[in-house]
């Protein structure tokens, strides 16, 4: 530590840093009004900016819009939420991005696993931190540009049909299916992670156990690994099935077809907010059940 | 899985994803660098024409400058609030504490339309204005998890008994804080910063929610999706986007290597 670093002495204090002095003995004799000053700012602004936003939400969600001066009349309705359950097309659409959340999560845990497996159990130390950051860079490069440019990728004369041209093949377009595809890839390295994170916490004497007791290596994979790596594998379907559910850039680039954030985005604002603040319900409702069921799961453990 | 088939299988399937996950990230490269201002495949020739484009391009100029803006805004604000949430949780036994490390990742783990929409109608329901501050406001809510949880996994890891040693010499509470523990989490605090500023410039699905106008880097390239004869012009602005989200994740990862806590819960 360098001579900078040294405390002051507390005797040359001067009048007004024994006043700061005095908090200071205050502080340390009351840890309660020291806890109350730190969590008051971060736990303050969640409060009024996150969980007051919500309420609000959910107040709107109650209003309805005037269909003669198009503002929103503060009388609490269920009209919306009649509308919400009686109506085929948002049945549809809440059935269908729930489909495709759960396909887009099991895709990324089967895709995962190899890689995961291979940084956490084989690959050296050193190689195990570069395919760290090679995960990595992916995850946090632009999210608008990868979706950008698999629309490139899947258009007729893109990339993805001239290599497959030769073989006489095309690539699923920009439909439902390359939807499937390119949510798979927007989210794998959300799985990755923790999937790696809990492969490599398993110790290797229970392994070495399971081999020693006569377990083939499929038995111990199924027996022993997957077990213990499931909360992990849990972890990461949070991230897929969450973002799927709440994204409506990716869908409006890939295809034509409606998705439950595509049917938000278009009655925000001057068409129906109350609407979409009813709708936006239906993704809060589906994730909070998720992560209740996650947090069963041991999930939230192995974030 | 000890054979060498199945060590050999791993590996492949390992570079088969490393290759998927990479390709669509280098076509960007090589589209902003084509001749062409389309899609189409291959790109005949190679040419700077479009970066020069872009640097001229003003709207492009303004978005970029606005994104740093609102980065800078958001970190500052989620950098003071998610470093005193963990001092707090990792330092105190309190009622409720499990509530607000819960409280603290809710913005992050529920859909981010679900956040654009809660955010959009209060300041449409209270009469605020959209705009600048909305975003930093939104992105700061959303980036208080990421200093959080770099600056917690750093406490757990050192010990407590170092700041009781401090208050047994007859150290303060602020002099323990400066000399203690701000040394040992300074590093976790830049790394979850950095974090920070790559997701805020980033962020497009709340930011369209709450910014009324005024065009962030993300926007500005969502804008320009749909005009013909861009498709270069966007890469450009991609490649931009991509490097000032990924250099400060590298140097995120190089600050916390002990703990690792890069990934964005």
């Amino acid at each position: 530590m360098t001579a900078e670093a040294e405390p002051p002495r507390s005797g040359s204090s001067a009048a007004p840093s024994s006043a700061r002095r005095r908090l200071a003995v205050a502080l340390q004799r009351r840890p309660r009004v020291r806890l109350g000053l730190l969590l008051a700012g971060p736990i303050g602004w969640l409060v009024i900016a996150y969980l007051g936003s919500l309420l609000i939400l959910f107040l709107n969600a109650g209003w309805s819009r005037d269909p003669f001066t198009g503002l929103v009349k503060r009388d609490f309705t269920l009209n919306n939420f009649a509308e919400l359950v009686t109506n085929p097309v948002y049945r549809t659409v809440t059935l269908r991005t729930i489909g495709m959340a759960v396909a887009v999560t099991v895709t990324c845990a089967l895709l995962a696993f190899p890689i995961a497996y291979y940084m956490a159990r084989v690959a050296s130390p050193r190689l195990r931190g570069l395919l760290v950051i090679a995960v990595l860079m992916p995850l946090w490069s632009s999210y608008l540009i990868k979706a950008y440019s698999w629309r490139q990728i899947l258009s007729g004369d893109g990339v993805l049909n001239w290599a497959l041209a030769p073989l006489g093949l095309h690539g699923p377009g920009l439909d439902v299916v390359g939807l499937w595809l390119v949510l798979t890839y927007l989210w794998l390295p959300y799985m990755i992670l923790p999937v790696y994170a809990g492969l490599e916490r398993i110790p290797n004497s229970l392994l070495e156990a399971s081999a020693d007791l006569g377990g083939r290596g499929m038995f111990t994979f199924r027996r022993v690994v997957l077990p213990l790596v499931f909360p992990a594998l849990v972890a990461g379907s949070i991230f897929t099935f969450s973002l799927t559910l709440g994204d409506y850039i990716a869908p409006s680039l890939i295809t034509t077809t409606q998705f439950i954030g595509n049917v938000i985005l278009a009655n925000f604002g001057v068409p129906n907010l109350p609407l979409a603040a009813t709708l936006s319900l239906v993704p809060l409702v589906v994730v909070t059940i998720y992560l209740l069921i996650a947090r069963r799961l041991g999930a939230f453990e192995a974030l | 899985m000890g054979s060498r088939t199945g060590r050999i299988l791993l590996r492949a399937a390992t570079g088969a994803v490393l290759f998927f996950m990479y390709v669509p990230l280098a076509l960007v490269v090589i589209y902003a660098f084509s001749d062409k201002g389309t899609s189409a495949w291959p790109p005949t020739s190679l040419s700077l024409k479009w970066v020069e484009l872009a640097i001229a391009n003003t709207g492009l100029r303004d978005a970029f400058l606005t994104s740093i803006l609102v980065a800078l805004g958001a970190t500052v604000i989620a950098l003071v609030l998610g470093s005193l949430a963990a001092l707090a949780v990792a330092r105190h036994q309190f009622f409720g504490r499990e509530v607000v490390s819960f409280v603290v990742i809710f913005p992050i783990a529920l859909p981010g339309i679900v956040t654009g929409m809660a955010l959009s109608t209060t300041f449409a329901t209270t009469g605020l204005p959209l705009g600048i501050l909305a975003i930093i406001i939104g992105h700061a809510t959303f980036c208080i998890v990421l200093v959080y949880n770099n600056v917690i996994a750093r406490l757990r890891r050192t010990a407590a008994s170092q700041e009781e040693a401090s208050a047994d010499l007859g150290a303060e509470t602020w002099q323990t804080f400066r000399y203690i523990t701000f040394p040992t989490i300074r590093s976790a605090i830049l790394a979850g910063a950095l974090l920070a500023f790559a997701l805020s410039f980033d962020e497009v699905i709340v930011t369209i929610f709450v910014a009324g106008g005024v065009k962030t880097l993300p926007i500005w390239i969502f804008q320009s999706f749909r005009l013909a004869n861009q498709v270069a012009l966007v890469n450009v602005a991609g490649l931009v986007a991509i490097l000032l989200s990924v250099a400060p994740v590298y140097l995120a990862t190089r600050l916390t290597r002990d703990t690792g806590a890069t990934g964005r819960t």
